[in-house]
């Protein structure tokens, strides 16, 4: 178990390695450089101030130098300040980190809760009506872009039906305690997480269908039914926990995916997470700030795995025996 | 577009003290500003942070315009008026300007605002600020007194009086700022003290920008509103749905006719263009002048007679967009009717080309046109009209799109192009924002809005030079009439349009700002209808 986790320790340090060189030497080969960019913003400015642009940042330096100086600095816990906001990386990171996770754990949630939900229902009965509603609605929602399913929402509940805000996540307006905060956080939160739920409750929905219908059709089910369990049980402590296990370990695979769905979602709504900071600083061309991110989402991705290799191990003990 | 509306509130608030005597009285009373509120504006710059003395641009004027006093201030003409300087006068040789501070104005933090803070300030800004024409001529900034200021010139600097306004020239905290940093990357300005009628408590980039009334502030019973909120919006659209959804009340720097078509027609909003006349904002079509084909004078001539500025303006800019003729604004003091404008005229263009020696019997003219991202009402849209304009002229035009602004920027200031369609800001004076254009010392290869075009005529740099250092109005705009006149007939620019820059604001917004600055001067007599 301890050699196992000191592995994937060790890969991860070696991940977050090849993340970092491999999206430096990347980012190099889009044209144009911060001090344009800084430039563009003032409306213009002189050479002598384009070159003091280039000196402060050592992006006057050869591009090797820059990389090693940036990986020895990275190794020391310091990510450097960005050059378009002017203030460390670690810090915009920070605080932008805990909208993203908010985003993302409530959209997963409501993915999960409702896709298993409806699959379920779909799997009771499987040439019936909710099957195969759920069938189309899962098809639309995972064959529609998420970006597109967000204008759509912005255009249905911010202009025709105004009950949720579309931008941001907090009416800074708006005084009150930190329960009037946290609400008003929960109505920001609505359509975004709705959005980028919606593609993932697709795939759950048809992957709790189908796993549903292969467990019923297992010996164990009929031997339940014939000893007299409710159908109730049979549904959900039987098969459903059987059934959960693939669900599980997607849900836990495609973390990283959410993540980046995650910055179309952001942007389409002004969610102030990763994902529009991640998007200004591309376009900036704000490589310390572009590189910190990367960092901490490989980070996010390697603790989710391992996070979903624990919850697999709890709902099949089978798993924490074996390999 | 509703100037007259605005005229006749300023020409009311004026008359309001005489009448309240009258029994017209409370019919007048809903004109007197009302205390309190909170304003948000929808943006959609980015600021990097917001001390505006060592970084110039819209998206720090506008919150900085806020947090900071400057020296002096303008109205709706281009006259200055007293501000954190009560006076101010010229030696009789123009090279020596002293100015009064007004007693009793405090920064922020409650200490006092002296000439020891303007001197320094101003050296800050002289050292650092992006625009560097703007104070070059000064040799010292000197404070003899506390409430004195005196700025030496090596020569008459007209331009001077402007520079000392808003959005350019802030007035900082030395005792604060003057900490031993390298001030263009000082963490303090982030959340600087300041000395305007707004403190910043709060800026999250990205998100927003928290102002509240500074009580202190050095203008009795100033600023009206309790506190502004900037928020940032990721585009236009966005933007328009928070002013619809009441989620903000006033959105200064729209530039998308659609969008503003859209909310004028609504009927429950105020749109005017006041406000940018400082600003001066001008799309054009920029000819790389030593491309082979480009280097002859008429076939820029040609392509500048086969478009149609009128369908630019009427069609793609739904009629809310104004014709740009010269390297100056319509509103500028220094514009002049007397240049070369090009209109439309197709069979001419068809001439010139002829006589170059392409078109029919000649050889085939294949050009590509460029054009800023993120800008597609004003650039995009253009660009494609262009070509297909030039294509009745006979000429081929290809469009080429840049994915963002750093690689159009690598591009044009690497002179890889032969058209490109622009955006560039007059910023008050052809000192500061129209020069760097068309002097021949200012063609520096990877600085992009310097000279692109690679322009040289030492005609015009003599003109442009003479009038940088004339001190008397009437001869200095004569000084650029002449130079205007040999740039259009020389045409390294053909000007398209001017940024049609509106500003959108609920019924419940007073006074909103439209003096040459706009959104970039203080909004300390902004205020809302209860």
């Amino acid at each position: 178990m301890m050699r196992r986790i000191l592995r994937q320790l060790l890969y991860a340090v070696g991940l977050i390695l090849a993340v970092l060189v491999l999206n430096f030497l990347l980012i190099q080969l889009a044209p144009g450089d911060p001090a344009q960019v800084i430039a563009g913003e003032m409306g213009g400015a002189s050479p002598e101030v384009m070159a003091a642009i280039r000196q402060q940042y050592g992006l006057d330096k050869p591009v090797l130098t820059q990389l090693a100086l940036y990986l020895g600095r990275a190794l020391q816990g310091d990510l450097g300040m960005s050059y378009f906001y002017n203030r460390p990386v670690v810090e915009l990171i920070l605080s932008r980190l805990g909208p993203t996770l908010l985003l993302v754990a409530a959209a997963l949630a409501f993915a999960v809760l409702a896709g298993t939900r409806l699959g379920l229902m779909a799997a009771k009965n499987p040439r019936g009506i909710a099957s195969g509603v759920v069938t189309v609605l899962s098809l639309v929602g995972y064959s529609a872009p998420v970006f597109w399913t967000g204008l759509m929402l912005v255009i249905l509940f911010g202009a025709k039906i105004p009950l949720f805000p579309i931008a941001g996540m907090i009416d800074v307006v708006k005084v009150g305690g930190p329960l009037t905060r946290a609400l008003d956080i929960a109505h920001h939160l609505v359509l975004p997480a709705l959005t980028l739920g919606l593609v993932y409750l697709a795939q759950y929905s048809r992957l709790t269908r189908a796993s549903m219908l292969e467990v019923l059709g297992a010996d164990y089910i009929r031997t339940a039914r014939a000893k007299g369990v409710s159908e109730r049980q049979v549904l959900g402590r039987h098969a459903f926990r059987n059934a959960l296990l693939p669900v599980v370990t997607v849900a836990g695979m495609q973390f990283g995916a959410i993540i980046s769905g995650a910055v179309l979602v952001e942007t389409v709504f002004s969610w102030p997470g990763l994902g529009t900071l991640a998007f200004q600083a591309i376009l900036a061309r704000d490589y310390p700030t572009v590189l910190g991110i990367l960092f901490f989402s490989t980070l996010i991705v390697i603790i989710a795995n391992l996070l979903t290799d624990f919850v697999s191990r709890l709902l099949d003990p089978r798993l924490a025996g074996g390999r | 577009m509703r100037p007259i509306a605005v005229l006749t509130r300023r020409a009311l608030l004026a008359g309001a003290a005489a009448l309240t005597a009258l029994t017209l009285a409370p019919a007048v009373h809903a004109e007197e500003p009302q205390r309190g509120g909170t304003l948000v504006i929808a943006s959609v710059q980015k600021p990097r942070h917001l001390n505006a003395a060592v970084q110039s641009g819209i998206a720090t004027g506008v919150p900085a315009a806020q947090i900071f006093a400057t020296l002096l201030r303008y109205g709706e003409d281009f006259q200055p008026q007293p501000y954190l300087a009560e006076s101010w006068e010229f030696s009789p040789d123009n090279k020596v300007l002293t100015l009064k501070l007004v007693q009793g104005a405090t920064f922020h933090d409650g200490k006092p605002i002296t000439s020891e803070d303007v001197a320094w300030s101003l050296d800050v800004a002289k050292k650092n600020h992006p625009f560097s024409t703007m104070l070059a001529p000064v040799e010292a900034f000197e404070a003899p007194d506390p409430q004195t200021v005196v700025i030496r010139m090596s020569a008459p600097h007209p331009p001077i009086l402007l520079v000392l306004s808003s959005a350019l020239t802030p007035i900082l905290p030395k005792h604060v700022l003057d900490d031993g940093q390298d001030i263009k990357s000082n963490p303090k300005n982030n959340l600087p003290i300041g000395s305007g009628p707004f403190k910043v408590t709060a800026f999250e980039p990205g998100q927003h920008i928290i102002l509240e009334r500074y009580d202190g502030f050095f203008l009795k019973g100033r600023p009206y509103l309790d506190r502004i909120v900037i928020r940032q919006y990721q585009d236009s659209n966005s933007g328009v749905l928070a002013l619809e959804s009441g989620e903000a009340q006033m959105f200064p720097l729209l530039d998308s006719t659609r969008l503003i078509r859209r909310l004028e027609k609504s009927g429950k909003m105020s749109v005017t263009d006041k406000g940018y006349a400082a600003i001066g904002p001008i799309n054009w079509l920029a000819f790389n002048t030593k491309q082979p084909d480009l280097a002859d004078v008429r076939v820029r001539q040609a392509i500048a007679h086969a478009i149609d500025r009128n369908f630019v303006t009427k069609a793609l800019h739904a009629g809310l967009s104004k014709p740009a003729v010269e390297p100056v604004v319509q509103e500028s003091p220094f514009f002049s009717e007397d240049v070369a404008r090009y209109d439309f005229d197709l069979d001419k263009a068809k001439a010139l080309l002829t006589a170059a020696g392409y078109g029919e019997g000649g050889k085939k003219l294949s050009l590509r046109i460029d054009y800023l991202p993120d800008a597609d009402e004003q650039q995009r849209a253009v660009a494609e009209y262009v070509k297909a304009a030039l294509a009745k002229a006979g000429v081929e035009i290809s469009v080429r799109a840049s994915p963002d602004f750093p690689t159009w920027a690598q591009r044009i200031s690497s002179y890889d192009f032969d058209l490109t369609m622009d955006q560039v800001f007059n910023w008050g004076d052809p000192v500061i924002g129209v020069n760097r254009t068309y002097l021949c010392s200012n063609i520096r290869q990877g600085i992009i809005w310097s000279n692109t075009q690679q322009y040289c005529n030492e005609g015009v740099d003599k003109l442009m030079t003479e009038a940088a250092t004339e001190p008397d109005q009437a001869k200095r705009k004569d000084l650029y009439g002449q130079a205007f006149k040999q740039i259009t007939a020389d045409i390294p620019i053909h000007f398209i349009n001017e940024v049609p820059y509106h500003t959108v604001y609920t019924q419940a917004v007073q006074n909103p700002p439209v003096s040459i600055w706009g959104p970039m001067g203080p909004m300390d007599d902004v205020w809302l209808k209860q």
